[in-house]
């Protein structure tokens, strides 16, 4: 699995080149590596092909939604903020975490 | 101006088979927008990764929903493989192929009933479930199990299926196909059908291709995309022909699914004339260590199957984007313009599966 | 002109036995390999516990010092683990279904008094030879000081 490494700063740009390329949004998702890194993957595809971003936070940081480029992205975006505790800037459908009716906040945190 | 009004739909309401709540906007009886809303059914399956080891993660994932069991099984085992290199016999390999084909069969056929059922031909419902309940047979028959099979591990298969009872299946599938095809001409050609579902819901080849849809919604547009093409398992060596529609509308949906059941009824005929004899299994040593994504072609659309490995018994992520997740914004954008009469019908014929969808 | 398609269907299903079971009248037909629940045979059970580690949901307990083998039935997912582990093949996978109940279960069951006294008698076995192993290797022992002294 091939996986580009990108920074939180270069995310935007890249996602722009691809959805430039017509590039169809597989999905999001995010791991955790541990107490105060995450790992948020991104997977776009073109036919059968498919390409990986992916960057680290800490989980504290804000990061930067690309929901106004694929209009698909807010769910998985709003997942990662109620599953994780990670705040998504700028979602254009943001439910502020009521996504999944969990018991608990950010239960994956 | 036309008044605006907000009705809340589901998350329980006749037509639901599981809950999903839609905030439609209406303007008299035309949708303005729909605002969907998941999340109560979520039980965080993914969690479990913490609990159980990679070879308990089998059953877990495969009770992430009854109608695409096998398909969830058979992705996580399909990406652990991956990353520990190991070999799958081709025996296994066509096995998890005729398996996988059933299951697709089975769920069709379920949606089908659901569809009849909701523009209410009751009887064309009980049909189609009676056709599937042949099917269901079979699962027992083969593998113990109606709805979740428990058959896949890592590195093949528990128990073999042996010659006999496949071609003994390959025997019932066409009188399955017999009365599948007398069905489909209820739904393809009746008059009152055909007017409940034709030019209800468009969706353009742009849109599906710009919302990231799946599937036999993806392909009802006019794009013919199907993971299997991929050529895992068994689909390298079959012929496959992939059904697709131009019209994008509900009518297109059925024709595509209808055209899909067909269509594994030959692959699994196909699978079971080539199966190789062999052993069905491999000896799994060691841990996993790596990442890999495994796409496979569920009945509902293309689902992804991260898993991410450190070297331990516990795998650290494993997450699974289903079908309906990626078809949701499309639902929200055929809802769009259409009659409140409609909604219902547009609902299913995305083919929703919200158990899956939030794990 | 579409509605007639269905006609023919509709006066079969009116004329035809319906394709439902009675079921209470007549039983379900199992199949060679439904899984239903488990049993254990205690008569061949030696409560290695190997189940117990199987066990993807912790359905089952093994109590080496009571004798016992349990299973609580609601937890159990019919994965047949268990039995695919079994180094004595004594458990096995009915094809009857669970039954159902109010309360959450726990199915006990105690080893036969045969099995018990085979156990025992292997232990003493089995005791027996770790103790003259034991002597043997003192023996050995004073033997070689009893050289090294002389």
């Amino acid at each position: 699995m091939e996986v580009k490494e990108v920074t939180l700063d270069s995310l935007l740009s890249e996602v722009q080149g691809l959805k430039a390329e017509e590039y169809r949004l597989i999905q999001i998702c995010a791991t955790k590596v541990n107490e105060d890194e995450y790992e948020i993957l991104y997977t776009f595809g073109d036919r059968y092909d498919e390409v990986n971003l992916r960057f680290s936070v800490d989980g504290k940081t804000p990061i930067k939604s690309i929901s106004h480029l694929y209009w698909a992205a807010f769910l998985y975006e709003n997942e990662i903020h109620d599953l994780y505790g990670i705040e998504v800037e700028n979602m254009v459908m943001d439910y502020r975490g009521g996504l999944y009716r969990t018991a608990e906040k950010a239960p994956f945190k | 101006m036309a008044t605006r009004s907000v009705v809340p739909f589901g998350p329980q309401h006749p037509v639901l088979p599981e809950p999903i709540h839609l905030d439609l906007v209406l303007e008299d009886e035309k949708v303005v927008e729909a605002i969907p809303s998941i999340g109560f059914i979520h039980r965080g399956l993914e969690k479990l990764v913490e609990k159980k080891d990679f070879n308990e993660m089998v059953y877990v994932a495969e009770r992430t929903c009854g109608i695409c069991s096998f398909g969830h099984g058979y992705g996580y085992v399909d990406a652990v493989e991956h990353i520990m290199n190991i070999e799958v016999p081709e025996r296994a390999q066509y096995l998890r192929t005729i398996l996988f084909e059933m299951s697709r069969l089975h769920s069709h056929l379920l949606w089908l009933g659901l569809l009849a059922d909701a523009f209410g031909f009751e009887s064309l419902f009980m049909d189609t479930w009676r056709i599937r309940e042949q099917i269901l047979n079979m699962f027992e028959e083969a593998t113990g199990g109606r709805v979740i099979f428990s058959i896949n591990k890592i590195g093949g298969l528990r128990k073999d299926i042996p010659n006999e009872m496949l071609l003994s299946f390959v025997d019932r599938l066409d009188g399955i196909e017999k009365e599948t095809r007398v069905a489909a001409k209820s739904f393809l050609e009746d008059s009152a059908v055909k007017s409940r579902l034709c030019g209800v819901g468009i969706l353009t080849a742009k849109e599906a291709e710009e919302l990231g849809c799946c599937g036999p919604m993806l392909r009802a547009s006019g794009i013919r995309r199907d993971t299997r093409e991929l050529g895992y398992g068994a689909y390298d060596d079959l012929d496959l022909h992939i059904t697709t529609s131009n019209k994008g509308d509900s009518y297109a949906r059925t024709e595509v699914r209808l055209g899909e059941i067909f269509q594994s009824i030959d692959l699994i005929k196909q699978a079971v004339k080539k199966i190789p004899d062999g052993p069905f299994d491999t000896p799994v040593k060691g841990f996993p260590n790596g990442e890999y994504m495994s796409r496979i072609e569920q009945p509902r659309g293309e689902a992804c199957y991260y898993v991410k490995a450190n070297g331990t018994k516990f795998v650290t992520r494993m997450r699974i984007r289903t079908p309906t997740f990626a078809n949701i914004p499309a639902l929200t954008k055929i809802l769009q313009g259409c009659d409140m009469a409609d909604v219902p019908i547009m609902i299913v014929t995305i083919d929703p599966c919200i158990s899956c969808t939030e794990r | 002109m579409g509605a007639i398609n269905y006609t023919g269907k509709v006066l079969k299903n009116l004329f035809s036995k319906p394709s439902t079971k009675r079921y209470p009248e007549e039983p379900i037909k199992f199949t060679d390999r439904t899984r239903g629940h488990i049993e254990n045979d205690m008569d061949k059970c030696v409560l290695c516990g190997v189940c117990q580690m199987r066990c993807p949901t912790g359905a089952i307990k093994v109590s080496k010092s009571e004798g016992t083998w349990a299973i609580s039935p609601f937890s159990c997912i019919q994965c047949s683990a268990c039995v695919d582990g079994c180094p004595k093949k004594c458990l096995s996978m009915e094809h009857e279904y669970q039954e159902p109940g109010n309360e959450k279960i726990t199915k006990v069951f105690d080893l036969t008094e045969a099995q018990k006294e085979r156990l025992a008698e292997q232990a003493r076995i089995a005791a027996e030879k770790a103790a003259a192993a034991k002597a043997a290797l003192a023996a050995k022992k004073a033997a070689e000081e009893n050289g090294q002294n002389t």
